[in-house]
């Protein structure tokens, strides 16, 4: 059984036709890297996932279980499919120490010093050892997304989803980023990963998707999809981004 | 002019005690109710943020119609209106234990905590909304994404407005004394009718309300800056 199987999803701001039909099957352990042109959809796909975005028809299975089944506790889901965006979007209030502690206290009821001594394993392993007790804004770009991989992690989930995670950082920041999501793709966390960095793609992705206007056009092991990408539209956009 | 100033007598002995007993029921009923209005206020923008239309209506309609109506015919409504409706032992209960205080600060809060929650819900406007999706993100719950994440946040921004709120409320409470509240009003003027030194009564009645707003109003500020220090963003 898949763990997460997307069947026929479709969805609609107002009159725009979004997503279009996207199934997908994504199992334990596979890293899928989603690439496409600005608007096509693959943010709003991957939000559908942890229902952070509503969707009008289709449906998504997470471990063989429809996400809007009743008895699923949208809390507790979320708390199983961790999400990384673009722009950090760190709580700026905390320290990076209680960024990471937030959630496993009050969602997982853990003790606080247990919350603290799996932080601090978690930023260790991100490369964040000495900063704990600094302020989001004291940190860089790079240092701020690796604390925002660490706090998605301290819930442990099952899935990490990561939507362009680099996209906002300086160019020689991209890098510590990457290596971290390549360590965990190593681990075999199962990953649908945003991106155009197609390094990454090639190195770590067990597929990747090509999506364009709402829709899936392509999706191919990585030596396969830039070797010989079959669709026309799949050829423009690989030609332009590398 | 032969009015005979007489400061010793409002500054000293019986009518200084009637003073300062006036002042301890001010502070009293206005801590109490900022308190109270703080945390209220919080429910009602809070409920305006949910999803869920009814919760949104009840929270307009709170705001709209007790920052709109006089505080004073608040007041009269809670001492005078109500008890018509409550059962007979709940009034029992009510007059044995300070119903004049009890109504003033019902009076005070409501009124005070429909400003407070526009307040806040301006303070909440201004987070940008990313913050709510990564709370929410890693599983923590609606109430608990605005406790933790949101709410500590917007109130760091509306402090300023959030002291002058504070401070209309103590002013506000003056008018408890209409309903036979004891406080610093009250008291000054019962010095006035004992004595007819009203000008002393009331010019010490009016510093002293002067005092308090200046100690709230420059704590408050002194403990922001101290945060700010802190949390550099
Ligand atoms: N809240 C919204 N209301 C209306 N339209 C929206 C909304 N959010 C996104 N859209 C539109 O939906 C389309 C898909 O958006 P989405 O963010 O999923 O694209 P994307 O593939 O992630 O693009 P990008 O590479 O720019 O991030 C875009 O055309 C966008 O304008
Ligand atoms: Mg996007």
């Amino acid at each position: 059984m898949a763990m997460i199987e997307v069947n026929g999803l479709q969805k609609w701001y107002g009159e725009f036709h979004v997503l279009k039909g996207i199934t997908e099957e994504v199992n334990k352990g596979e890293v899928l890297v989603i690439c496409g042109p600005s608007g096509s959809g693959k943010s709003t796909f991957i939000r559908c996932i942890n229902r952070l975005e509503e969707y009008q028809s289709g449906t998504i299975r997470f471990d063989g279980k429809d996400i809007h089944d009743r008895d699923v506790n949208v809390n507790s889901l979320r708390a199983e499919i961790g999400i990384v965006f673009q722009q950090f979007n760190l709580y700026p209030h905390l320290t990076v120490l209680k960024n990471v502690t937030l959630a496993p206290i009050k969602v997982k009821g853990m003790p606080k010093n247990e919350a603290e001594e799996v932080a601090l394993g978690l930023l260790e392993r991100v490369g964040i050892t000495d900063q704990a007790h600094k302020y989001p804004v004291e940190l860089s770009g790079g240092q701020q997304q690796r604390v925002a991989i660490a706090r998605a992690l301290a819930v442990r989930p099952k899935v990490m989803l990561f939507d362009e995670p680099t996209s906002a950082l300086d160019p020689e920041m991209i890098n510590e980023v990457l290596n971290v999501m390549k360590d965990l793709a190593r681990e075999g966390m199962t990953m649908l990963c945003v991106t155009h960095e197609m390094g990454f793609a090639r190195e770590v992705s067990d597929r990747v998707v090509f999506m364009d206007g709402g829709e899936v056009v392509e999706e191919a092991p990585p030596d396969e999809f830039f070797k010989n990408p079959r669709h026309e539209r799949t050829k423009a956009f690989l030609k332009e981004i590398l | 002019m032969n009015y005979q100033f007489n400061w010793q007598l409002v500054l000293k002995g019986e009518y200084a005690d009637w003073i300062v007993k006036g002042l301890v029921v001010t502070l009293k009923i206005s801590a109490v109710s900022i308190v109270l209005a703080l945390l209220m206020g919080t429910v009602v923008a809070v409920l305006r943020m949910t999803r869920i239309r009814p919760l949104q209506w009840l929270s307009l309609a709170y705001t709209e119609f007790f920052r709109n109506t006089p505080l004073l015919v608040q007041l009269f409504f809670w001492y005078f209106g109500c008890n018509v409706i409550l059962p007979e032992a709940v009034n029992k209960w009510l007059y044995a234990h300070d119903y004049e205080f009890a109504s003033g600060v019902i009076g005070l809060t409501v009124y005070t905590s429909a400003f407070i929650a526009e307040e806040i819900r301006a303070g909440i406007f201004s987070i940008p909304r990313n913050q709510i999706e990564a709370s929410r993100a890693v599983g923590l719950s609606f109430v608990q994404a605005y406790r933790y994440v949101i709410l500590p946040q917007a109130f760091r921004i509306i402090i300023p407005p959030l002291i002058s709120q504070f401070l209309n409320l103590i002013k506000n409470s003056s008018l408890v004394m209409t309903i036979g509240v004891a406080d610093l009003t009250y008291m000054a003027r019962q010095v006035e009718s004992y004595t007819f030194h009203g000008f002393e009564a009331f010019t010490v009645s009016t510093l002293l309300y002067l005092g308090i707003s200046l100690i709230v109003s420059f704590a408050i500020t002194m403990y922001n800056k101290h945060f700010m220090l802190q949390v550099k963003y």
